[in-house]
């Protein structure tokens, strides 16, 4: 009997090989079925689609007239898990003479940044938001902590 | 320290052979490195390293408030993110004592579904990779990567998606979500029956698989083996069914159990599980309830001085979340109970006694995920 298995075991080994193949070979003539996307390619012929949310990097949106919402609350460096973010503040003198708080630098250092939402969650204004782009190799350690405030940008007004 | 040279000078007779299994062998899935003696072919003793990817998360979370903490645990088990998030905000919720929302609640059991069924696919891939057969790992990765695509869409990113967060979840559901999932269900229902005619049919991988690598029920239970490892040798040890969680106990689906307790049973349970994971999807993906998705929390959680322990059942098993707390916004203590080290500790009793070729298939059947056993 032993042999009658053994015998039987390789025909069913030879047969499941078989099925193997047809699927194979059904691909082959099937090239539709096939989703590979090729990764540089594809960027070139906007093939390439990223989810809206998907988390890039943290910015800091600017409008026209080179103005942010940051008040510089430091809700966003008390939230982050990893010391990614450090504010340094100033005080700015206003038209009545009254000083008030402001951003001097919004440090961001993407190399300690794990992508996890909690600093945007976390700001009260909106002034950061997560973005699409997921390219960010260079070629210097010290070009990753970048500082999100433009030069010479403030305020936008009517945010407390 | 220790090191391989003192035992294999120690303790080895003469016609045995130490080797090592790892920490950079493509069959581990990860760095975990084993020192197996061998006579012969045969497995005499099997002894896992670990160390090689500690992170120390549980001390790190000592220093992170509880809204933060949260996010490290993606990184554990990186193939169910969504579960372990899931049990650090069960954990958080029950010291707090808020009530979710049940459309954050239908959520959280939607996301967990899929990231199981995420998983079993990526699982199924690698085990047919062990084996010997490639092709099934571009299967599987075709509909696993449908499922990461509704993650990214909703979550906003693919793999550490920190979506469950205490008192809910981080963002509302993309539009497209709900006819993303159909269409991914019916992708799956259709490719299913590929995957078995592929591989579970196939008479070289039933010969690699059946009566490899046994686990009795009796070692089960005494391992502390949990998930569809301990399920395949007839541990009935579901943590939705028996502690159940969120909306677990009002959805239909049964607990998968087989008796064999080889490669084999494992590999059926897990197959089955897919089905019951995709029965929990379509129970809920046309019945999403509307309203809020997360309950009103302060801004800094302070959880009451205790202790505090949740458990989910993760692709893997049983997950447990220990807090203890002495009143601050940080934790004085956290420990996890991770399913993947108790799985692990029974590898040697599977592979004694066995050939070092079936090791790679227990290995395999058991679905160890490294940074989960080594925290």
């Amino acid at each position: 009997m032993f042999i009658v298995d053994y015998i039987k075991e390789v025909f069913g080994a030879i047969k499941s090989l078989g099925t193997g193949m047809r699927r194979t070979f059904w691909y082959f003539v099937h090239p539709k079925e096939i989703i590979t996307e090729q990764y540089p390619e594809n960027k070139e012929n906007g093939q390439l689609i990223l989810a809206e949310r998907f988390r890039g990097e943290v910015v800091m949106p600017h409008d026209e007239n080179n103005e942010h919402a940051c008040t510089g609350c430091t809700a966003c460096e008390l939230a982050c898990p990893n010391g990614t973010i450090k504010i340094v503040t100033k005080f700015d003198i206003t038209p009545e003479g009254k000083k008030k708080k402001a951003i001097d630098q919004f440090v961001y250092r993407l190399e300690m940044c794990t992508m996890c939402n909690l600093c945007v969650e976390a700001c009260p204004s909106d002034a950061i938001i997560m973005t699409n782009d997921f390219e960010h190799s260079v070629y210097d350690r010290n070009e990753l902590t970048k500082i999100l405030n433009k030069p010479g940008s403030k305020i936008r007004d009517g945010i407390e | 320290m220790y090191r391989e040279s003192q035992i294999i000078r120690n303790n080895t007779p003469d016609n045995y052979m130490v080797i090592n299994v790892g920490p950079q062998h493509p069959s581990t899935h990860g760095v975990l490195h084993f020192v197996i003696t061998l006579n012969g072919e045969t497995v005499v003793k099997l002894e896992p390293h670990l160390g090689y990817i500690h992170r120390s998360i549980e001390k790190m979370c000592e220093s992170l408030n509880y809204r933060q903490f949260v996010y490290v645990t993606s990184r554990m088990d990186y193939l169910s993110s969504h579960i372990n998030n899931h049990a650090c905000a069960l954990c958080v919720e029950q010291g707090l004592q808020v009530e979710i929302p049940e459309r954050a609640q239908v959520i959280r059991v939607l996301m967990d579904e899929l990231t199981r069924l995420a998983s079993h696919l990526l699982w199924w891939g690698s085990m047919a990779m062990d084996i010997g057969a490639l092709t099934p790992f571009f299967h599987a990765f075709r509909e696993r990567e449908m499922i990461t695509e509704i993650f990214e869409e909703t979550c906003g990113a693919r793999l550490t998606m920190n979506y469950i967060c205490p008192g809910g979840v981080m963002a509302d559901l993309h539009p497209d979500f709900q006819a993303k999932v159909k269409a991914f269900l019916k992708q799956l229902k259709e490719k299913l029956p590929e995957y078995h005619e592929l591989v579970t049919g196939n008479i070289i991988f039933q010969n690699r698989t059946k009566g490899i690598g046994i686990l009795s029920k009796k070692d089960a239970i005494s391992f502390g083996v949990s998930g569809p490892t301990a399920r395949a040798s007839g541990v009935s040890c579901d943590v939705r069914k028996r502690y159940p969680y969120e909306l677990y106990d009002k959805l239909e689906f049964k607990e998968v159990l087989e008796d064999g307790g080889d490669c084999w049973a494992r590999y059926l349970v897990r197959m089955e599980e897919i089905n019951q994971s995709v029965a929990i999807v379509e129970q809920l993906i046309d019945h999403i309830p509307e309203g809020d998705i997360q309950a009103k929390t302060k801004a800094v959680l302070k959880l009451p001085k205790g202790e505090f322990y949740s458990r989910v059942e993760t692709a893997r098993g049983d997950l447990g979340v220990y807090i203890v707390s002495e009143g601050g916004t940080t934790p004085y203590r956290i420990k996890f109970r991770s399913p993947g080290f108790s799985n692990l500790s029974a590898m040697e009793t599977m592979c004694k006694g066995g050939k070092i070729g079936d090791f790679v298939a227990v290995m395999g059947s058991v679905d160890l995920v490294i940074p989960d056993i080594d925290r």
